[in-house]
This record gives C-alpha cells, sequence and structure tokens, in this order.
C-alpha cells in the first residue's frame, strides 16, 4: 500500500480522489466551507489549504494524494492564513449572530471561534440587502452569503434545477436568481438542499413556529400532528441520541406536553398511498396508457416534472402525497366532531422536508377548496419547539401515538429512503404475503445508495419494469432517455433528496456519512420490527376505507384536476 | 414586451451560430452589436433556446464587463483607464464628460439617450495616451478641452 | 489560388516576390491601431488618391497589374501593421529608398507624392530627429537600431491583409517543412530542444507542454492561442495579431500538426477589434489558399481554426478561465490538477500558448532550435517584445533578446525620460508583476532574474516612471485594477484585494496609520501563498514590491501626510500667492467648504484646516496665483 505523511502521521492512501479526504481520515478535521464529496470541487474558500516539505502551499482539496507526499496541515503560516481567510469573510458579513436562526450551528462562526479570530481589523462597509422571503419553503438572506457556490452547485448538479447561481464578479458578486428575482418566480422547487449545505444562514427553513403555538394557544382549535417516516430517525440528532435511532416515542409525548390535541403518525397516511398507487398502477398497466407512472410522494419531484419537463405531467400519479391523504382523512373524521364541539381542526404536518410547506398550498391539494394540512413544520423547526419549552427529550418515555391513525405497516415506514415507496407498493402487490417474498423484493435492486436502481418483477404474467431514482437531476437524465427512446419503464420512483427524504431540506445538519448510513439503518429497522410489514395487513385501513372515505376516494386521497 | 421583430432577429442569431451552450456569448455579443445593450428579454429568450437555465444566462451576462442590460446612448464614449493613459492623466477627461453631460460614475447614460460614458481598461493605443473611443473609433492625445470640443462636435452632427 | 503541394507555395511566393519586385515604388502606411487614430487611414486615401488621378503612374493596392506602359512608373501602397514607434505615428514608410516618415499629416501627403514617390528626394522635416541627427533609413533611427526584431520582423513591412505578402515574406515556409520534412514527435522535439518559454507571463516550458498534450490517451485535442492581452500598458499581441497574423496562424497549426489537434480557436479581447477582423481576413485568406482547413497543402493533415471575442473580463487571461469563456461559461479560473494539457477546453488536452509564443514558432522551426539558443540567454533563449509606455521619450512596442539590460531599453531604445525627469522606477508585467528601481538598471531582462527580484515579465508591459510618480499611487492603481477585475471566486483575492485596496486609498488620502502597513503586507502574502489562480496570487505583487523597495515613501504618506511628487491631491497643501493674488475672490466664491477669505482687492488667503484639497480654487484662479505644494 502506498502512504503519505500527513503532521507526522504515516497515513495509507486507499484510493482517496484528494489530499483533504486523507487528512480527514487520519483525524485531522480540516475546515471547508465549499468542499462536499458529491459536488464538483470548487477550489474557492482555501481553508483547506496545506503546505508540503517544499514550502509549497495549496488547496488539499483539489489535490491528488502521491505516495511519499509530505503535508504540513498547521504550520503557522497556515495558521495565519486560514485565520485571516476567516477574518476577511467576517468584514463583510452579518455579525448579528445571537440572532441568527444558525446561532449555534453556523460554520463560519464556530471555525471563528477554532480558529481564534477575536477582532475584525475592517470595516463593514456592506451595504443590507432585502431577504427573499417569497418561498414558503426557504429563507435566502444575501447578508450571510459567504459565496462559497454549495447552493449554486447542489441546485444545478444535483438537483438539475439551476434556480440560483452567481451574477456579477468580484467584490459585487452574488447569489441569486436571474436578475433578481424573487425564489417564487423561479422554477425552484422548495427541496432545501441549498439550505443543507449552506454553511451559514444564508439559506434557512422558513418557519412556521409562531403559528403553530398560536393554534395551540386557541382553544377553540384542535391541533393535530402528523409525524413523517424520516422524522423520527432523525430528530434525535440534536439531543445526544444515536445517530438514526426512532425516537417516535419521545417526540409523541412530547408533542402532548407541547399541547397538541392528538398525535398520529404520517405512516397510515403512507399505507393509504400503498393502496391507491397500487390501484392506479394495476390500472394502468391494464390498459397500458400513461406509462411509466410516476410515483407523487415527493412535492419536489412533482414541481420539477410540471416545469421542467411538462410532457410527462399526465404520467405523475394522481395520488396525494401521503401527507395530503392523510390530512383529507383526518379532517372528514372530525368533520362532525368539530361542528359538534364548536372547534376547527388545524392539522400541522411534522416533516423532514421544506418542500411539503408548497405542498400544501397548491389547490390541486385542497378537498373542496379548502386547504387540508394547515401547517407543515421540519424536523428542524420541531427541534426548536421541544428546545423553547425545555423538554429534556433525551429522557422522555416513549409514548403511542393516538388511534386510529397511529397504526401503520413497516413498508410505510420505509417510505423515507429512496426505493420505499416502490417496495412498499411491491409487497402490496406481491401475491403471497410471506417472508421470503419480502426478501425477494428487498434484493430485487431497489435499495441502496446508486444514483439509478432498476429491478424487474412479475406482476401475473406481467414482466414490469421499475426505475428508482434520486436526485432531480437524475430523474432529469432519466426523462430524457425515455423521451428519447433509450430506455422503458412502467413504474418509476422519484426522491428529489439524494437518499430519500431522511436528508431532506427540513432535517437536522450535519448530514455527513455517519448520519446518512445511521438513518437509512434506523428507517429499516423501523420496517423490520414493525408488526406488520404489508400495507393490506393494517386492520386499521380497511375501517378507514369503509367508515371515513366512504367511497370518497377520488375526492380525499387524489389531487383534484 | 419587446417587438416580434426582436425576437425574428434572435432567431437569425442563434441559427447563425448554433443551439449549443457553448455559443451564449457570441449570440449575446451579436444581439448586443445589433441593439447597442441586451434586453433582458432576449437573455431569457435565448436561455431558453439554448437549453440553459436564465440564472445562467444572467450569471454569465453579468460576469462580463460589455454586456448591458440597459439601453446605451447613440454615442458611447469609452474613455481608456489603462496604466499609460493613467499616468498621463485620463481623468480629468472623465471628469470632463461627466461634467458637460451630467452624468457620474452611478449613471452613464444621458437622460436623452444621446451619450453613454464608460471607462475601459487598456485599449493598446498607449503611444497616444490618453486616448478615449467614441463607438469604438480611437481618438488620440486628449485633453478636457478636446473633451469639450469633441462633444460640441458630436452634437453638432446630430442636429 | 489553392496552394495543394509544397511546390505551390514556392511558387506563389516567387510570384508575389516579383511583383513586389517589379514596384518602382512601395508605399507602407502604418494602420496600426495608434497610427490609425491619428490619422494614417486619411493618409492612405488621400495618397491613393494622388497616385490614381496620375497618368504616369500604376497603382497597385495588393492585386496584380498586368500591363503597364514602359514610361509609368509603378506604385504599391500598403496598408502595414504597426510598426512599434507609436510614440512618432501616423508613420509612413517608403521603399526602396528606404525612408521613414514620422507624424505625417494628411497635408504632408501632396508633398510626399511629388518629391519622394516621383523624384525619390527625402523631406527633411518629416525625418525623425534626435540630438540634432536626422535620420532617413529606419534602420538607423536609435529606436530600431538596437532591436532584435524576429517576431516583430514582418510588421510594418508588409501588407497585413494580403496573404501574398506574408508568403512572399517567407510565411508557412516553416509549416511546410513541419508537414513534409518532419514528424509530428520532430517537431515537439525541435520545440522541446529550443526551449522556448511561454511568453504569456509564467515562462513555462513551450515544447513541455506540446509532449504532455501529445502524450495523451484523449484523441481529440485543441490549440488554443490566448490573445486576451489584458494588462494595462501591453499590445505586442495585439501588434503581431494586427501586423502579422498569418505568423501566429501558422505557428497555431504547426502546434496542431505536433500534437495532433485537428481544431484551434483564438481568443482575442473585445477591445481589440482591428486585430479581430484582421485575423477573420487571414483566415478567411488562409482557407481559401489551402493552407488551413482540409488537407493543408495537399497533405494528409487538417485543421481549422475559430475566433472568440472576450467580452470585458481581464481573468480571461488566465487558461482555465480563458477555456471556460470559449465554452460558454464565467470566466472563472478552476482548481488544477486537471491541467489544461490533461483536461482543457471542452475536458481535452489542450495546447494553451500566447499570440508572441505562436509568433515564435515557424522561425524556430525554419532555422533549428540551435540558431534559437544563438539568441537570448542560455535559460531564456529568443527575444521578447516589450511595450514601453509611461515617462519615456520613446513610447512604443519594441523586441529584443532576451537577457538585454533594463537601462539599454530605457535609454538606448526608449531615449531617456520625458522632459528630463529622473528615472524612478519600471512597472514590469502589468498588474500582475512588481516594480524594479533604479538599482536594476542593470539587471538582464529574462524569466528567471526577473523571478529573482519579486518581479516578473508578464506579457512584457514596461511601464516606465519618473521622479514625479507617487509610488504608493502606481500601487493603488494597480489594486484598484485587480479588484476591479477579480472574478470572484476565491475569499483571498475577492475579499483581500478589496481590504488592500481599501488601505491604499486611506493612505493616499492621508488615512492611513502604520498598522495598516503591517496589514498591507500580511494580506499582500496571504493573497499570493493562498488564491486560487495566477492571477489573484500574482495580485498583490505590485504592492509588495513597492512597499519592499519604496517603504519610505509609504511611511511619508502616513507619518507626516506627505507625498513627494504632489501626487496624491490629499496631502496637498494649497496656498495663495500674495504677489500673484488680486483679490478678485473668485476663489473664495469656487470653494465648496468656505476655506477662503478675504478682502476685495488685497491678497485672499486659505485655511488650511478647512481646506479639503479639491483644487477647486486652483482652477479657478484667473491668475494662476494658487498652487498645492
Amino acid at each position: 500500500m502506498d502512504y503519505m505523511t500527513i503532521d507526522s502521521l504515516t497515513v495509507p492512501i486507499e484510493g482517496e480522489k484528494n489530499i483533504l479526504s486523507v487528512i480527514r481520515k487520519a483525524g485531522i478535521d480540516l475546515p471547508t466551507f465549499c468542499y462536499h464529496s458529491e459536488l464538483s470541487i470548487y477550489g474557492a474558500c482555501r481553508m483547506c489549504v496545506v503546505e508540503d516539505d517544499k514550502g509549497r502551499i495549496f488547496a488539499s482539496c483539489s489535490e491528488q494524494p502521491r505516495p511519499g507526499m509530505v503535508i504540513q496541515t498547521n504550520t503557522k503560516k497556515i495558521q495565519q492564513y486560514r485565520k485571516l481567510i476567516i477574518e476577511l469573510l467576517l468584514s463583510t458579513h452579518c455579525r448579528d449572530c445571537t440572532v441568527c436562526t444558525k446561532n449555534g450551528m453556523c460554520d463560519l462562526q464556530s471555525l471563528a471561534y477554532r480558529v481564534g479570530v477575536h477582532a475584525v481589523r475592517f470595516l463593514n462597509n456592506r451595504k443590507e440587502k432585502p431577504l427573499d422571503m417569497s418561498s414558503p419553503s426557504i429563507v435566502r438572506d444575501p447578508n450571510k452569503c459567504i459565496l462559497c457556490g454549495d447552493c449554486v452547485r447542489t441546485c444545478s448538479e444535483i438537483q438539475g434545477v439551476g434556480a440560483l447561481d452567481f451574477a456579477f464578479r468580484g467584490s459585487k458578486m452574488e447569489v441569486t436568481p436571474a436578475f433578481g428575482k424573487t425564489l417564487a418566480e423561479t422554477d425552484c422547487v422548495g427541496c432545501g438542499q441549498c439550505r443543507s449545505v449552506c454553511p451559514t444562514a444564508a439559506i434557512s427553513i422558513r418557519t412556521n413556529v409562531t403559528e403553530v403555538w398560536d393554534a395551540i394557544a386557541d382553544p377553540k382549535v384542535r391541533v393535530v400532528a402528523q409525524i413523517a417516516p424520516a422524522v423520527r430517525v432523525a430528530v434525535g440528532d440534536r439531543f445526544g441520541l444515536p445517530k438514526g435511532e426512532n425516537s417516535m416515542g419521545k417526540l409523541v409525548s412530547a408533542l402532548r406536553v407541547m399541547g397538541f390535541d392528538a398525535v398520529y403518525d404520517t405512516n397510515f397516511g403512507a399505507d393509504l398511498t400503498v393502496m391507491e398507487e397500487s390501484k392506479e398502477l394495476a390500472e394502468r398497466l391494464e390498459k397500458n396508457e400513461k406509462l411509466p407512472l410516476f410515483t407523487s410522494c415527493c412535492p419536489a419531484w412533482v414541481k420539477y416534472c410540471e416545469t421542467k419537463h411538462p410532457e410527462f405531467k399526465e404520467n405523475v400519479s394522481s395520488c396525494r402525497s401521503p401527507q395530503g391523504m392523510f390530512s383529507a382523512v383526518v379532517k372528514e373524521y372530525f368533520k362532525a366532531k368539530d361542528q359538534e364541539e364548536d372547534k376547527t381542526t388545524y392539522v400541522v404536518s411534522i416533516m423532514p422536508c421544506t418542500a411539503k410547506k408548497a405542498e400544501i398550498l397548491r389547490p390541486d391539494n385542497h378537498t373542496n377548496g379548502v386547504q387540508d394540512t394547515d401547517i407543515v413544520l421540519t424536523t428542524v423547526e420541531m427541534i426548536r419547539m421541544i428546545r423553547q419549552v425545555g423538554i429534556k427529550f433525551e429522557e422522555l418515555d416513549g409514548e403511542a401515538p393516538d388511534m386510529p391513525f397511529g397504526m401503520a405497516s413497516g413498508g410505510a415506514a420505509i417510505f423515507g429512503v429512496t426505493g420505499g415507496v416502490t417496495e412498499a407498493v411491491l409487497r402490496h402487490l406481491s401475491e403471497k404475503h410471506v417472508h421470503s417474498a419480502l426478501s425477494e423484493i428487498q434484493y430485487s435492486g431497489i435499495r441502496g445508495t446508486e444514483n439509478f436502481k432498476e429491478a424487474t418483477v412479475m406482476l401475473g404474467d406481467r414482466e414490469v419494469k421499475i426505475a428508482v431514482i434520486h436526485g432531480l437531476a437524475n430523474a432529469g437524465r432519466l426523462l430524457d432517455r425515455i423521451k428519447a427512446g433509450e430506455v422503458y419503464y412502467d413504474f418509476v420512483e422519484v426522491m428529489a433528496c439524494r437518499r430519500g427524504c431522511i436528508l431532506g431540506g427540513g432535517q437536522p445538519l450535519p448530514m455527513g456519512p455517519r448520519t446518512r448510513a445511521g438513518r437509512t439503518e434506523g428507517i429499516y429497522r423501523v420496517d423490520k420490527q414493525s408488526q406488520i410489514r404489508f400495507t393490506d395487513d393494517n386492520p386499521v385501513l380497511s375501517q378507514v376505507y369503509e367508515e371515513i372515505i366512504c367511497g370518497k376516494e377520488h375526492e380525499l386521497l387524489h389531487r383534484a384536476n | 414586451m419587446l417587438e416580434q421583430s426582436y425576437y425574428d432577429k434572435t432567431d437569425e442569431i442563434i441559427q447563425s451560430h448554433g443551439t449549443e451552450a457553448r455559443y451564449l456569448i457570441p449570440i449575446m455579443q451579436d444581439i448586443q452589436n445589433e441593439y447597442r445593450y441586451l434586453p433582458p428579454e432576449l437573455l431569457i429568450y435565448v436561455a431558453k433556446k439554448l437549453n440553459i437555465t436564465e440564472a445562467k444566462a444572467y450569471s454569465v451576462a453579468t460576469f462580463y464587463e460589455n454586456f448591458s442590460f440597459e439601453k446605451k446612448g447613440k454615442y458611447i464614449i469609452k474613455v481608456c483607464d489603462g496604466t499609460a493613459c493613467h499616468v498621463r492623466k485620463s481623468l480629468p477627461l472623465l471628469e470632463r464628460l461627466y461634467q458637460e453631460l451630467g452624468l457620474s460614475a452611478n449613471q452613464h447614460t444621458t437622460d436623452d439617450m444621446q451619450f453613454t460614458v464608460e471607462t475601459v481598461s487598456c485599449l493598446g493605443a498607449c503611444g497616444l495616451a490618453p486616448v478615449l473611443t467614441v463607438n469604438d473609433k480611437v481618438h488620440p492625445s486628449m485633453t478636457p478641452d478636446k473633451v469639450s470640443e469633441l462633444l460640441e462636435k458630436l452634437r453638432g452632427e446630430d442636429a | 489560388m489553392r496552394i495543394q503541394s509544397s511546390e505551390a507555395l514556392d511558387q506563389a511566393r516567387e510570384k508575389t516576390l516579383s511583383r513586389i519586385k517589379s514596384d518602382d515604388v512601395r508605399i507602407l502606411i502604418c494602420a496600426g491601431t495608434g497610427c490609425l487614430a491619428g490619422g494614417s487611414a486619411a493618409i492612405y486615401e488621400r495618397l491613393c488618391d494622388l497616385t490614381r488621378n496620375d497618368a504616369g503612374v500604376n497603382v497597385e493596392f495588393g492585386a496584380e497589374i498586368a500591363h503597364r506602359p514602359e514610361d509609368h512608373k509603378q506604385v504599391g501602397i500598403k496598408k502595414s501593421g504597426c510598426h512599434g514607434f507609436c510614440e512618432m505615428g501616423p508613420l509612413v514608410r517608403i521603399e526602396p529608398y528606404n525612408i521613414l516618415y514620422i507624424k505625417v499629416k494628411e497635408e504632408d501627403c501632396e508633398e510626399i507624392y511629388e518629391k519622394t514617390i516621383l523624384k525619390g528626394e527625402p523631406i527633411e522635416r518629416l525625418l525623425y530627429e534626435s540630438n540634432g541627427v536626422k535620420y532617413q533609413a529606419q534602420e538607423d533611427i536609435p529606436f530600431y537600431a538596437k532591436q532584435t526584431r524576429l517576431v516583430l520582423k514582418n510588421c510594418g513591412h508588409i501588407d497585413a491583409e494580403h496573404i501574398d505578402e506574408s508568403i512572399a515574406f517567407g510565411g508557412y515556409q516553416a509549416l511546410k517543412k513541419a508537414l513534409f520534412e518532419m514528424t509530428p514527435e520532430d517537431v515537439v522535439n525541435e520545440i522541446l530542444e529550443s526551449n522556448l518559454r511561454g511568453r504569456g507571463g509564467g515562462g513555462f516550458q513551450t515544447g513541455y507542454k506540446w509532449k504532455q498534450v501529445a502524450r495523451q490517451a484523449e484523441k481529440t485535442r485543441y490549440v488554443v492561442c490566448n490573445g486576451d492581452e489584458g494588462d494595462p500598458g501591453a499590445f505586442m499581441d495585439r501588434s503581431v495579431m494586427e501586423g502579422d497574423p498569418h505568423k501566429m496562424i501558422e505557428g497555431m497549426i504547426i502546434a496542431g500538426y505536433a500534437v495532433g489537434a485537428q481544431e484551434g480557436y483564438i481568443y482575442v479581447r473585445a477591445e481589440y477589434p482591428l486585430a479581430i477582423s484582421r485575423l477573420k481576413l487571414a483566415i478567411a485568406q488562409a482557407e481559401e489558399a489551402g493552407l488551413l482547413g482540409e488537407h493543408i497543402m495537399g497533405s494528409d493533415y487538417s485543421f481549422s481554426l475559430h475566433i472568440n471575442r472576450g467580452a470585458g473580463a481581464f481573468v480571461c487571461g488566465e487558461g482555465s478561465a480563458l477555456t471556460a469563456s470559449i465554452e460558454g461559461e464565467r470566466g472563472m479560473p478552476r482548481t488544477k490538477p486537471p491541467r489544461t494539457v490533461e483536461q482543457g477546453l471542452f475536458g481535452k488536452p489542450t495546447v494553451l500558448n500566447n499570440v508572441e509564443t505562436y509568433a515564435n514558432v515557424p522561425m524556430i522551426i525554419t532555422k533549428g532550435a540551435a540558431w534559437y539558443h544563438t539568441i537570448g540567454t542560455e535559460k531564456s533563449p529568443g527575444t521578447k517584445a516589450f511595450a514601453v509606455t509611461g515617462s519615456i521619450n520613446n513610447t512604443g512596442l519594441i523586441e529584443v533578446p532576451m537577457g538585454t539590460m533594463l537601462q539599454e531599453i530605457v535609454y538606448d531604445i526608449g531615449g531617456g525620460i520625458k522632459n528630463g525627469k529622473k528615472f524612478k522606477a519600471v512597472q514590469i508585467g502589468g498588474p500582475s508583476g512588481g516594480c524594479l528601481m533604479e538599482t536594476h538598471l542593470d539587471l538582464p531582462l529574462d524569466f528567471d532574474s526577473l523571478k529573482k527580484m519579486g518581479a516578473m515579465i508578464g506579457s512584457g508591459g514596461l511601464v516606465i516612471m519618473d521622479e514625479d510618480t507617487c509610488m504608493v499611487e502606481v500601487a493603488r492603481f494597480f489594486m484598484n485594477f485587480t479588484q476591479n477585475e477579480s472574478c470572484g471566486k476565491c475569499v483571498p483575492c475577492r475579499e483581500g484585494t478589496k481590504r488592500m485596496l481599501e488601505i491604499l486609498e486611506d493612505i493616499v488620502a492621508g488615512r492611513g496609520t502604520m498598522e495598516q502597513l503591517d496589514i498591507l503586507k500580511e494580506l499582500g502574502e496571504a493573497i499570493t501563498d493562498t488564491a486560487l489562480c495566477g492571477l489573484g496570487k500574482s495580485a498583490a505583487l505590485p504592492v509588495l514590491s513597492t512597499l519592499r523597495l519604496f517603504r519610505d515613501e509609504y511611511e511619508e504618506h502616513v507619518l507626516q501626510k506627505k507625498c513627494r511628487t504632489g501626487t496624491c491631491q490629499a496631502l496637498r497643501t494649497y496656498q495663495i500667492d500674495p504677489e500673484k493674488c488680486k483679490g478678485c475672490s473668485k476663489c473664495a466664491r469656487n470653494c465648496p467648504v468656505g476655506a477662503i477669505s478675504g478682502e476685495i482687492k488685497s491678497p485672499f488667503h486659505i485655511d488650511t484646516a478647512k481646506c479639503i484639497k479639491c483644487g477647486a480654487c486652483e482652477g479657478s484662479c484667473p491668475f494662476q496665483a494658487i498652487s498645492a505644494s
């Protein structure tokens, strides 16, 4: 094996693409702003500069490791440079840290502390720029932008959207939509992945915490919560719980402490989705029309398809997302009771996702013109509420969600990872509900982190071709190939966020390799530990179809035309 | 809204280059040559035709100093502020232009759309410093008084 | 006429040469950017009219004249490229008398026609004069006598708009040799042996670049020419593109042949419209002549050329920014590796050299690497073109062997400092270069000697500064330039240059502190070491070198609030000379802050505490009684 020397440590080179990765592997947390392993190398922040034995100084993110290299990461010179770079960034940065939403979680703030910047010697002559509050999903604060370009690259390279880009140059450079438009005027799908990579609060989650507290305080409002599959494996992150641990029980307890009137599980909505989408697939297969059928659980994907590839609009499932189905059914459930008690039911949806905030505003997600989900809170906002109340989350005892919408199958739980929807649908469509069917589906090729997965399964005597995609740029590439007739599929699952909802734009940071793996394992564990693995084995489901939905599937569970 | 003729012309320009993303800059240059500015509507139109995002097209257009989204005057005066011109006092030329035309570093074009005043990095006519150009014609060895004379002459041409 | 074999090239050459020889008089009017601005187009028109209207004269403008009566004089009138002696333009050269007229005006044409064209007599008053000596022949003029013009040999001597003239003067002979007598490896080796170093800045070995590209696995390769000569005060490449475009085109084709490329791109800055049109013309003519395009000279080799215009971004002179710009992107440099030779334009292996480098190639191929080593120094062979500007008598474009001493350029060729002032410093290599001072006058100018001094040859701009130049202000000027042209990608360059500029602005405005001088140095060193691209890394050099060489001047500005040259307006003290003041009160009325007072008809005075040093009073005084010290 080849080795290199890093600060007197001998470190093996094991196929790392850059020296930075080797340095981090050696246990030295070399800081960066613009480096993300899943994005192209940008090399702009210069935080990762190192010095070699010849006194040459270069950025380690863009240099290949070579055997025998001798690298110093913390010479006096480098320490000074790093400190000066932070000072320069701070010198034009908003420094209202104490009232910043990123306070305590900001990379710039923590690095300033780490490298020891105690004063800024330059006058802050930054001109105040207005905030972009136009998007229901995210807020853009150009005053906090350090121009690392992470959002720009994520939006175009990962999501293929390109709503944001750099404009102008030099010290006038900024990140902005074209012609200074607001995000609402762009093709932004609200996925919030830009926020996930933003080292500061230049892009943050549009928060709706106040509205929820107001609702809770109002005695005439019945505040009910639904909790999405991916929230339970992420909410514990901020409270020191192991990565990916299922904190559903603790979260239910916390919500009750806060004053929610009922706490339900979105997984129930996911079970409804499995039923409806399977039905739709069977119908389309039979008629052989509007194939492939695209999933519609992910609102960022739905918007992407509508704006970038409207020619495939009809192929997207007419099903509402689990969130949408759930809220419609809950409101229907409380309809009579609300009238009786002179109350209104207010559905708070706790989601890993920022795009969900936009989904609830779509008229085709409303029932008879009424918005079903009242507010979407992201996991991050939920954590903030728990903190506000002062709940010691990690010490809570777990409680079960309320019935009847507290019961769901394991198939519903895995909606939170890429391939999950497909797996749940396949389980439902498989003829024999036995353990061997489960593992057959599990190993059909739809699990895993590859950009593009495909599987072929037999449904009856028909061979059904399936593709599973995460990342909208990957979806765009697949659509182009489908359009060109290069490939054919019957069913395509698309999740906008890489690896699925567990890394959604509303999830707590950081989301490094450990978090990614932890949450994925966590989700599959929830499934494995479920008493019910197949959607149609959920006993509540038939009850709800019979007693609440009562033939109003089209009205409550599907998108209006 | 721009008249249809603008889009027709733009189609023609796009056709003369091709619809690959790499032709964005020459296409923008040709549009700007045609209209003396780059109408934002046309940039958006070109972006669509070249299958690149609006934000990207805007990003490229704003990077280069030559592109302007605002209409420019009939006479575009560029004062060279290269080293040689700077050393031989080019700034007083600019000041005189600003003064005579009521312009500033923030307003480049006169309200009557007759004159646009810009500075430009070295034109490479250092032997004749200080120089300025009017619609790309080089005027050598300028002085503030010669600037005034030049403006008078240009105004006369118009009348 | 299509040249389809090596013999055909020689035939074409002979044909044009005999035509040129048959001219009784050949007039070359400089049509470079400089002389055109001085009115050379009108001179051309006027001389054409004068000769055309005369029954005894046959005029030829590039075309061939089939028959002419025996007693008729045949006159060829050509628009040539830049002669380099821009200070003395417009220039007119008349052969075979070998006369160079300077500062020619349209009114002089009649006399030129009557005396020189028809009778061969020189006109004394249009000749260059120095120290009482009049020079008739161009090569005797000290400005030219000390030069070694190889790259610029044809500039000013041929009609840049007609390929046959280029061919007549030896154009495409090197290409012929390469295509028919050498393998691509031979060509690469010849360039390697010549040790030709890139004339665009870093002085990287050209042959090594070519060799690297030639050995890449990827077969689609590109040859790119950097004609984005953005350094203020540099116009060498422009002169080559305008004056002898075929020389660099030939160099590019040879490069293409050597590395196995089929396509080339020339990136020219938008500020050079004439260079662009001459190149376009040259490419079209070369294609028509079969010297560019499919099966060049009937060989198996094909190569095509495209021109990309810059759009106003200095940073595009950096290799990866330039290729990004051709690709239709923002011109932002990218991290390396991969290097341009591996993944350059469109992600393919790319040879990227500048105009002057390519223009060196044909002569190396024709005369060989050994000959090339006889010029210049051991490690920097060949010549270098410099644009000499600033406070110097002979502003212009020169070419000297590498290793020529600075003082030869300043005094022998440049004719010394303007208005008899004292030499103070020279800024070399533009905004990315550094300063040299009097003690460096005996420094040989080559890549390595300059690097040792913390300066660089850059593209070859030499801005001469005299005792009246404030070095702090010069540093501020360059920093203003780089700050404006920073692409904004990396933090040190984007934020650091801005802060350096602010500090320099403070210092020239009398607000500077000694602590700021330290910060200036700290910032400069950090930018030099950590910036992403070559331009960023050199952005602070002008400041660092002036700070090192002229620290006393900086300190004077800071501590004594004094600018010894009187350049920094805010540090001036305005005074009214009581002898000259007539007490008209005009100055007091013009003062925006009411700092001037006095009684009508007796001398006024300035309250220096109130004075904001705007200079309004100085300009308004009808009696020149107000001055700054």
